[in-house]
């Protein structure tokens, strides 16, 4: 019988992965398609657009240097953030990993926790100690160190912290899985070889937890340089970033062709970022970190 | 086995590591703990220094219409989420790990992107579409993109979980004359059932988090729960945030640590009932 269904046959996955597709294709691929032809379109006025094809937005974008500006602050700060969970990640992970400690599993616990408080909250937290009447000023003023309150709030540094507060997690676990994956013999092996505990991490255990380093790099860059709420919350209008910009183009002036191009933009140029990481470390590493 | 530290060197190192690793950990809770302290604060004002212990923010909470019809609608829209997202991801993974077919690797990376394309792209995405073929928004529009934002972790996990069941169960039971479905129900489905909860959660959490997104997706007037708390700072910073970010935090965290508590009598029942070593 030639139509006899096979044990795994092909027609019975297309079945099985016909929902998920049909999500795929119609809330991802057309989407960024259709935003694309957006691009194109002749802007009238706030709300209005032809379909009249023209390259005038793509003109505003690369002559005006507004747009420049925003765009090289988003990828400032997603840089500086991405480095600084880098720095800061690599030591806790390094911790968890190497400890002697019995409830390992708590310090693990305690770094999924923030996943599931809600990320506005998490946010908006931060006005607590950094403002005002947040701990720090109040805490400075009654010591009488100072008179009048810190600005440190609505500052470019306040971004940062809370993007730095909301990504932290994703590289500690990042790093923490490619150490986990380390054979501790090779360790073992270095240090019986005559290396100080200095020159088996230099030599060994670095280089062998870079992938997942890489990986959290790559996540912590994308996430913060495409963050909108956390701008508009500890940030001043100076301190928008580039989703900030995509959001009041699109949803204050109206403007739908022109938020287009800076959607597409935004988006070649983190999946630039992304390209390049693959080309050299390929996708699992991203797959372990998001919980793969 | 402790990574080497006999030598002094070592020893400083271990030091700054273990410091700066309690620094890290302060930092991530230390917001999250002034908010839960200020919410008790008398104050008029959202903000240190403490005046009393005082419920009142708690009680003004609960009498905000707004705020108990968004937490209505974030509730609803994340079971559904959760709900569909499961199901999604759970025959999606059994797809991609058991069958071979053509598109499969394009699939599998496609299908992890929602989790790494920044929300701001993928709202005014959607939002294009819908005007291109001039549709309303809509609370199913909204639901469905939600589901699209999960999917890539729902997937994931199970997935993982996927791999570590041996496929000669589901064939014993096929050969045994079970049909396709109830060998998946009575075989591979209770085996995955930790990770279907794992994921079912997640999404749950993601979708009753989502805010960048859910501002440009939700209908015209419908607040959920985060959008209502962006627009309520808008207006100031009272108390009664920091009461409903406490209570906020206490759904959150406490639904998946009942869920993994839950989880975990489970799998003892289960090893009670067959005290057999199970494949991995």
């Amino acid at each position: 019988m030639k139509n006899r269904w096979t044990l795994y046959d092909p027609r019975l996955a297309s079945m099985l992965i016909a929902p998920v597709l049909l999500l795929l294709i119609f809330f991802l691929v057309l989407p960024i398609a259709v935003m694309a032809v957006y691009t194109f379109f002749t802007f009238v006025t706030a709300g209005v657009e032809t379909s009249a094809l023209t390259a005038a937005n793509w003109h505003e974008f690369l002559t005006d240097s507004y747009y420049h500006g925003f765009l090289l602050k988003t990828l400032r700060v997603g840089a500086m953030t991405a480095l600084l969970c880098g720095v800061l990640g690599y030591f806790p992970a390094y911790f968890i990993w190497a400890t002697s400690f019995k409830h390992k599993w708590l310090l693990l616990l305690l770094l999924i926790v923030p996943f599931w408080i809600s990320f506005t909250i998490r946010t908006f937290s931060w006005i607590n100690i950094l403002g005002e009447q947040g701990v720090i000023n109040v805490a400075l003023i009654r010591m009488g160190i100072i008179s009048e309150p810190l600005p440190m709030l609505y500052t470019e540094g306040a971004v940062i912290m809370g993007l730095l507060h909301f990504l932290l997690p994703y590289m500690i676990l990042n790093v923490y899985v490619s150490l986990e994956s380390i054979d501790r013999t090779l360790i073992a092996a270095a240090r019986s070889m005559g290396c100080t505990s200095a020159q088996a991490f230099r030599e060994v255990t670095l280089p062998l937890s870079l992938p997942g380093l890489a990986a959290g790099l790559l996540l912590c860059f994308v996430l913060a340089a495409g963050s909108y709420v956390t701008p508009q919350l500890l940030g001043s209008g100076r301190d928008a970033l580039f989703g900030n910009l995509i959001y009041d183009t699109i949803m204050s002036e109206l403007n739908w062709p022109m938020g287009a191009t800076l959607s597409i933009v935004l988006f070649v140029v983190l999946g630039f970022f992304a390209a390049i990481y693959t080309r050299y470390m390929g996708m699992s590493q991203i797959v372990k970190g998001l919980g793969g | 086995m402790k990574v080497g530290r006999p030598n002094k060197e070592g020893r400083w190192a271990w030091r700054l590591t273990g410091f700066v690793t309690l620094c890290v950990y302060i930092f991530m809770f230390a917001p999250i703990v002034a908010t839960v302290i200020l919410s008790f604060n008398a104050s008029m004002f959202g903000g240190f220094p403490m005046t009393g212990f005082s419920l009142q923010w708690y009680g003004k909470l609960m009498a905000n219409e707004a705020v108990l019809a968004a937490f209505r609608t974030s509730l609803w829209i994340a079971l559904v989420t959760a709900v569909v997202t499961t199901a999604i991801g759970v025959v999606t993974s059994f797809a991609l790990v058991r069958f071979e077919f053509p598109g499969k690797q394009t699939l599998s990376t496609l299908v992890i992107l929602p989790a790494l394309v920044p929300e701001t792209i993928l709202g005014v995405g959607l939002l294009v579409l819908i005007k291109a073929v001039d549709q309303p928004r809509t609370m199913l529009l909204l639901v469905l993109g939600h589901i699209l934002l999960a999917v890539p972790y729902v997937v994931l996990i199970t997935q993982a979980r996927m791999v570590g069941i041996r496929r000669v169960y589901e064939e014993a039971a096929l050969s045994l004359g079970a049909s396709r479905f109830s060998s998946f129900r009575e075989i591979t489905l209770p085996l995955l059932i930790p990770a279907v909860v794992a994921g079912a959660l997640l999404a749950f959490t993601i979708s009753f988090d989502n805010t960048s997104a859910s501002l440009f997706w939700r209908p015209a007037g419908v607040e959920t729960m985060p959008t209502q708390i962006l627009s309520m700072l808008k207006i100031s910073i009272s108390p009664e945030i920091n009461a409903l970010g406490t209570v906020m935090i206490l759904v959150t965290v406490g639904i998946p640590l009942i869920g993994g508590l839950i989880l975990q009598s489970l799998t003892r029942l289960k090893r009670r009932d067959e005290p057999k070593e199970e494949a991995r």
